[in-house]
């Protein structure tokens, strides 16, 4: 076969499957996650009939929304109804194309493979771009459902996501005027050049831009279109089965998706902490320290719940292993052993980061109650908008004073 | 200039805020809501007429699912009102641990009220904490008398039993722990900015218009108007407690919120001092069997968690009430709502309802 069509349309067509197959059960798993999270935070014991401590649990829903009867409102407008869970999941997944997991490229069988699908030049804006798309999904299925309380669900929905999205374009003007490019990969080189992440100089920045992002993404305490208990549940009130679970799936992609960008844009995405610190080179194995870390925290919570001891156990454990791990990527067993790959340790920070900022989510959604819907109004455009724009002014300034750019 | 119409939407009777079967029909001017209508009856039971065929001893079990979620007050009111038309005199001993029934229940009713509340509003978390504390009060129930939410334990003339040995140092043992815990909830609301944006200046309610409206119980105190039956007709011995009653200032949601935590650490205090005071003795005074009060008619209230709860009575012959009636607070409380929700937003109508605290088998009957 041709080495080029290979390289060129074989590869990104496995690279998007992968993403495309693989994202539904990540996001499975990350529902699990939130559930457990939770789970400890209100003092219950979150699912643990389906499989051990309810491992299975993702898949058993999974085959229950699939094997559901898909009910169709007889009034609802039939064809917007089902197009509607495809517009919403669509641009989610698609937003992902721009997604740099890693930074450098490996080797497969002769062939490079980039640990991304495509790195364009405009990559900010396409994601704001597309991500301002799904509001046509939700409008149309609370429109379509012929219901009042998806209609009303609806219409808070695109008014919020259409403020919301003003404060959030603003919040990467900043960024991409100190990096001076929106490519992705491009804004954590210059990360690495600048040798700090932008969360620093753009602190303003990543709080609208965060805010923001989890206004957009609809969750607490911005979760106002599908409040459970004013309008039932917004704008798929009337959703069921698969139809209900691609509703699903996109606020997941979503949160994903935002959770990557704050990582990329303020936190130097794959990038280890301080990049160019010499002497923190062993932070470049810190996958090394995963193993240890869980082995012990595992091995703590197992014996805290044998001998009824609880938590300490666990803590102690992860410290113990925490330690054990850093030595390993001090002694940098992983070189020694010919294991050193820079995708592993920057697909490794990637996610880490990604992860702390999904428990974020998590966390807030345990913590806030839900705003009111002209109090969302006020935050947006009288505290995010103007902050935004002041950020914008100031990094000008900033860039002016300090590079003479 | 536009031809608009009232988007007409019925929230209910199936609906996770209405919190049982309430049906508000409101009428929305995009998201403000410029009319509110309560439509009730779909939990009535008839227990008014249902009693006229009951022996006065078989009645307790009726009030006790008035009001599921405080049943311990249904109870003792209706039964006080039974003594108060025979002319029975409990012994104290009695009358202390029905304080302390009473009270406990108050608290895990007003649990449930904080719990379903946040919820409401979208505070999930302290949904759980709440119901945690809850379990402790209905065990110690179970303890008592067998049952955890209708407890039927009363008797006329006093308690069926005494408590078992041991459950006074456990209700101890549980406030001790309880305010601690308290504590918890308020870290979570109390000083929540987005709780304090959803509660505060949010279904007011004028101290005039809530005595108009015959409200009581913390919706009349939220509104400022100082009145609790404990203090104001104190019965059970409920005069020999020091407790304060917390009152409001502005008459919103926040005010009613924080008068049902207060309530709560009060509680606290007088099942502490009924616990300090409890009397020897017996707990029922020697009453037959077959309760045959003479001819007439008695009518007494008594503070539920809900507010004033009356029972009148009236009495012909036999042994057989000829009228029963009872007056519950969550169908008096509930006429305020229209008065609360005009002009406000949807998601308004939810904390006003859960700031009422309704409970559905009360309203209906």
């Amino acid at each position: 076969m041709d080495p080029s069509f290979i390289q060129q349309i074989l590869i990104p067509t496995a690279q998007i499957l992968v993403v495309v197959m693989v994202l539904p059960l990540l996001i499975a798993y990350l529902q699990l996650v939130e559930r457990k999270v939770l789970g400890f935070m209100q003092a219950r014991l979150a699912p643990r009939r389906v499989g051990w401590h309810g491992l299975l649990q993702p898949i058993a829903d999974a085959v229950k929304l699939l094997i559901k009867e898909d009910i169709i409102p007889e009034k609802s407008d039939r064809f917007l109804f089902t197009l509607a869970p495809i517009v919403t999941v669509i641009p989610a997944l698609a937003a992902l194309a721009v997604i740099p997991f890693a930074g450098a490229s490996f080797t497969f069988y002769g062939y490079e493979v980039r640990p991304f699908i495509t790195d364009v030049n405009v990559a900010l804006l396409y994601l704001l771009a597309i991500s301002s798309l799904g509001i046509y999904g939700i409008i149309l299925g609370g429109w379509a459902s012929n219901s009042k309380y998806s209609l009303l669900g609806a219409l808070r929905s695109s008014a919020q996501m259409i403020s919301y999205e003003v404060p959030l374009g603003f919040a990467v003007i900043g960024v991409m005027m100190m990096a001076g490019t929106a490519s992705m990969v491009g804004i954590v080189e210059a990360q690495r050049t600048a040798g700090v992440w932008y969360v620093l100089p753009q602190i303003v920045g990543f709080f609208c831009y965060f805010i923001a992002a989890i206004a957009e993404t609809n969750r607490v305490p911005f979760d106002l279109p599908e409040a459970e208990a004013e309008l039932v549940a917004g704008f798929h009130t009337e959703y069921s089965g698969m139809k209900f679970a691609f509703f699903f799936l996109a606020e997941y992609t979503n949160m994903i998706v935002v959770s990557s960008i704050v990582t990329i844009l303020f936190f130097g995405g794959w990038l280890r902490p301080f990049p160019n610190v010499a002497s923190l080179q062993w932070l470049e194995n810190g996958w090394l320290v995963l193993l240890p870390v869980t082995l012990g925290a595992f091995a703590g919570w197992l014996f805290g719940l044998k001998t009824g001891r609880g938590l300490p156990p666990m803590a102690a454990g992860t410290v113990i292993g925490l330690l054990a791990g850093i030595t390993l990527a001090v002694l940098d067993v992983g070189g020694l052993a010919g294991l050193s790959v820079p995708v592993v340790s920057g697909a490794f920070w990637f996610f880490l980061k990604v992860s702390l900022f999904l428990f974020l989510y998590i966390w807030l959604r345990g913590t806030y109650p839900r705003y009111r819907y002209d109090q969302l109004m006020n935050l947006g455009w009288k505290w995010l908008i103007p902050l935004s724009v002041v950020n914008v002014v100031g990094t000008g300034l900033g860039i002016l004073v300090f590079s003479g750019r | 200039m536009f031809h608009t119409e009232i988007l007409e939407v019925n929230m209910g009777p199936q609906h996770p805020a209405t919190h049982g079967v309430l049906r508000v029909i409101l009428g929305l001017d995009g998201e403000t809501v410029v009319s509110c209508k309560p439509v009730i009856g779909y939990l009535h039971r008839g227990v008014e007429k249902l009693a006229e065929h009951k022996l006065y001893v078989m009645i307790p079990p009726l009030c006790d699912r008035l009001d599921y979620v405080g049943s311990a007050s249904q109870n003792l009111g209706y039964i006080q009102a039974v003594e108060k038309l025979c002319g029975i005199e409990v012994p104290e001993r009695g009358q202390y641990i029905r304080v302390i029934l009473a009270e406990l229940n108050r608290i895990s009713s007003h649990l449930v009220w904080l719990g379903t509340h946040g919820l409401d509003i979208g505070a999930m978390t302290v949904f759980f904490y709440t119901f945690r504390e809850r379990e402790m009060i209905l065990d110690l129930f179970e303890a008592f008398c067998g049952a955890r939410l209708t407890y039927n334990s009363m008797r006329i003339g006093g308690l069926l039993e005494d408590v078992p040995p041991g459950w006074t140092d456990r209700v101890s043992r549980f406030i001790t722990l309880f305010p601690s815990r308290e504590k918890e909830y308020e870290d979570l609301l109390t000083v929540n900015r987005i709780w304090l944006g959803r509660t505060q200046g949010v279904g007011v309610l004028t101290p005039e218009d809530a005595i108009a409206l015959g409200t009581s119980g913390p919706t009349l105190r939220g509104s400022g108007v100082d009145y609790d039956v404990r203090k104001a007709q104190p019965y059970s011995s409920y005069d020999q407690f020091d407790f304060d009653v917390p009152v409001g200032t502005k008459g919103d949601t926040y005010d009613r919120y924080r008068i049902r935590m207060e309530e709560m650490r009060q509680s606290c205090r007088i099942i502490r001092q009924a616990l300090d005071r409890l009397p020897e003795g017996e707990v029922r005074a020697k009453v037959p069997k077959y309760i045959k009060p003479p001819a007439g008619e008695v009518y007494h209230v008594v503070e539920s968690p809900r507010g004033e709860q009356g029972f009148y009575i009236v009495h012909k012959s036999g042994e057989m009430p000829y009228r029963m009636r009872f007056r519950s607070p969550s169908f008096v409380n509930l006429q305020a709502l229209p008065a609360m929700c005009r002009g406000r937003l949807i998601a308004d109508v939810v904390a006003i309802i859960g700031s009422i605290d309704i409970v559905l088998g009360d309203v209906d009957r």
